[in-house]
């Protein structure tokens, strides 16, 4: 039985490739929304702060989950928010 | 049911890697960007299904507060703003990565998840406090300048050596708490010191390279709570910032640790006397040079922002166009305050993305150019980087305006860029300097037009 450990390792390291080869691909022009973008993607730690806030333990640990879910939530909806914003602004000449 | 949600998770990162895919062209970027949400829905969803879960409220409470709060911002940030907002977002980012990694440790956790929650506070306490100075100093609620002081490597190396001596003795007593929150003050004061030193110039690196640990943060989130969304999710967004990081460096010709460790732009006074004489141009006599033109560039720059003279720059390319010019952008990649930022403002005043060129593609076409218009731009468009080698910025890649056969610099005054680095564009037989507030300058050029 191989270690739940390497195959999470084993993941990392596929996206981290797969990353650089989608990133590769974006213009210049679009920069600044894949950050935001980038932004909103990073907000997944919601994910994880969830099954942490509902616990219902009330202990530290529960607190510390909420409050991240709170965090992550702020990135995940401002984040997508804001890239629709500025990538509705972009458009070809004469449309 | 365990089963359901890792799938959803695997369909979910699908998703990411598609709106990614789309993010690729700014004709499908849009939807791209849905489809990464939707992702995420579906990974939220989904994650909301874990049987482990007894209580909805602090959830519930949890996401409406940020969602909240999350919406106000994306809503009301204005375009001139964005990079504040994204170092504030990469700080929640890290700091939620933070507090995950803190709530993940429970009695009895192997060592392999130790480590990994050690990595996930240290990167997020960074990314959180690194960020927040990157906020203030963009949005100048402290000085934007490099602080150094003799001294600052000795304590970053005792901070390190600290940080790393905490993470080893929480792996060997996790259940002495004293050296978890030795790790998780370090590490917030670490990231306080990695950002003092740095430049308001420089931090189109130092966003990006926030960015991308806000998603190694993530990552690291990941291993501790076991969950393959949030490795594969932070790897995408860690690989996206290490290369704008990197596409930023290349363009201002400088190593990372050059832009990290230098504490450039702190005070280093150049004392080159360049030749020549400053010649001013009001703006009827520029009018009558523009009238003329058939050929011309404009290069806007972080000044442009900051006089918020995007709208009114859009307004004079449309009176240049139809007087029958052909007006185009050159955009040099670290114009601004963050990868990008120029084109969001041209966006936002309505430009097409298909005007505005990058500098490889507009340098070979200055020479044809009859007017190329600096507009807040400085260092990016400075000859002393092709013709001093002894200028700081000599090697860097700049957009060749003096190559066009006249030059206009609208600037506020004579003072030199960030780095006190003079700029012998200005003492150019072919440069005649507008002075005064770009959007004013700008306004005026405009009146010449009706």
């Amino acid at each position: 039985m191989i270690p739940a450990e390497v195959f999470l390792t084993f993941i990392l390291m596929l996206s981290i490739f797969l990353g650089f080869e989608l990133i590769n691909k974006v213009p210049a022009t679009l920069h600044t929304p894949l950050m935001s973008g980038a932004n909103a993607i990073s907000g997944i730690t919601l994910v994880g702060a969830i099954s942490l806030a509902g616990t219902g333990s009330q202990d530290l640990s529960n607190w510390l989950g909420a409050a991240a879910v709170a965090l992550a939530t702020i990135n995940v909806v401002g984040g997508y928010m804001v890239t629709d914003r500025m990538l509705a602004m972009f458009k070809k000449k004469g449309s | 049911m365990d089963n359901l949600i890792q799938y959803s998770y695997v369909v979910a990162a699908a998703l990411f890697i598609f709106g990614l895919k789309q993010l690729g062209s700014p004709a499908t970027a849009r939807r791209g960007n849905m489809v990464s949400a939707l992702g995420m829905l579906l990974a939220v969803i989904a994650a909301l299904l874990d049987q482990g879960i007894v209580e909805f409220q602090w959830i519930a409470l949890g996401i409406a507060i940020g969602a909240v709060i999350g919406a106000a911002a994306a809503r009301l940030v204005q375009m001139t703003a964005m990079p504040e907002m994204v170092a504030l977002f990469n700080g929640f980012g890290g700091m939620a990565s933070l507090l995950v990694g803190w709530a993940a440790l429970v009695p009895g956790s192997a060592t392999f998840t130790l480590v990994t929650i050690v990595l996930s506070i240290l990167i997020g306490g960074v990314t959180f406090t690194g960020s927040m100075i990157a906020y203030g100093k963009l949005s100048e609620r402290i000085g934007s300048g490099a602080v150094l002081f003799s001294g600052q490597q000795v304590v970053n190396s005792l901070i390190v050596l600290g940080i790393l001596a905490g993470a080893v003795m929480f792996c060997l007593q996790p259940e002495n708490h004293t050296w978890l929150y030795l790790v998780v003050i370090l590490s917030l004061v670490f990231g306080v010191m990695v950002v003092i030193p740095i430049g308001g110039a420089d931090m189109p690196v130092v966003i990006s390279l926030l960015n991308s640990y806000s998603g190694l943060a993530a990552c690291a989130a990941g291993f501790a709570v076991n969950n393959n969304i949030l490795i594969v999710a932070g790897a995408l967004v860690g690989a996206s910032g290490i290369i704008l990081t990197q596409i930023m460096c290349k363009a201002m010709n400088r190593s990372l640790a050059n832009v990290l460790f230098s504490g450039f732009g702190s005070g280093k006074v150049e004392t080159t006397v360049v030749e020549g004489e400053i010649k001013p141009i009001v703006a009827e006599d520029a009018y009558y040079i523009l009238e003329a033109a058939t050929n011309i560039a404009i290069i806007p720059g972080y000044g442009m922002a900051v006089a918020q003279a995007q709208h009114v720059v859009k307004e004079l390319a449309q009176l240049l166009e139809k007087n029958g010019a052909e007006v185009s952008f050159g955009i040099h990649p670290v114009a601004g305050r963050m990868p990008g930022h120029m084109n969001v403002l041209l966006a936002e005043a309505d430009v097409p993305y298909d005007q505005l060129l990058e500098m490889d593609d507009i340098n070979p076409r200055m020479e044809n150019m009859d007017v190329a218009i600096v507009i807040g731009a400085n260092d990016v468009v400075n000859p002393a980087a092709r013709e001093i080698e002894s200028s700081p910025i000599y090697g860097m890649p700049v957009i060749n305006v003096d190559k066009a056969r006249t030059v206009f610099v609208l600037k506020r005054s004579m003072a030199s860029g960030f780095a006190g680095i003079e700029n012998p564009l200005f003492y150019k037989d072919n440069t005649r300097m507008l002075f005064g507030d770009a959007k004013e300058s700008i306004g005026n050029l405009i009146r010449e037009f009706s």
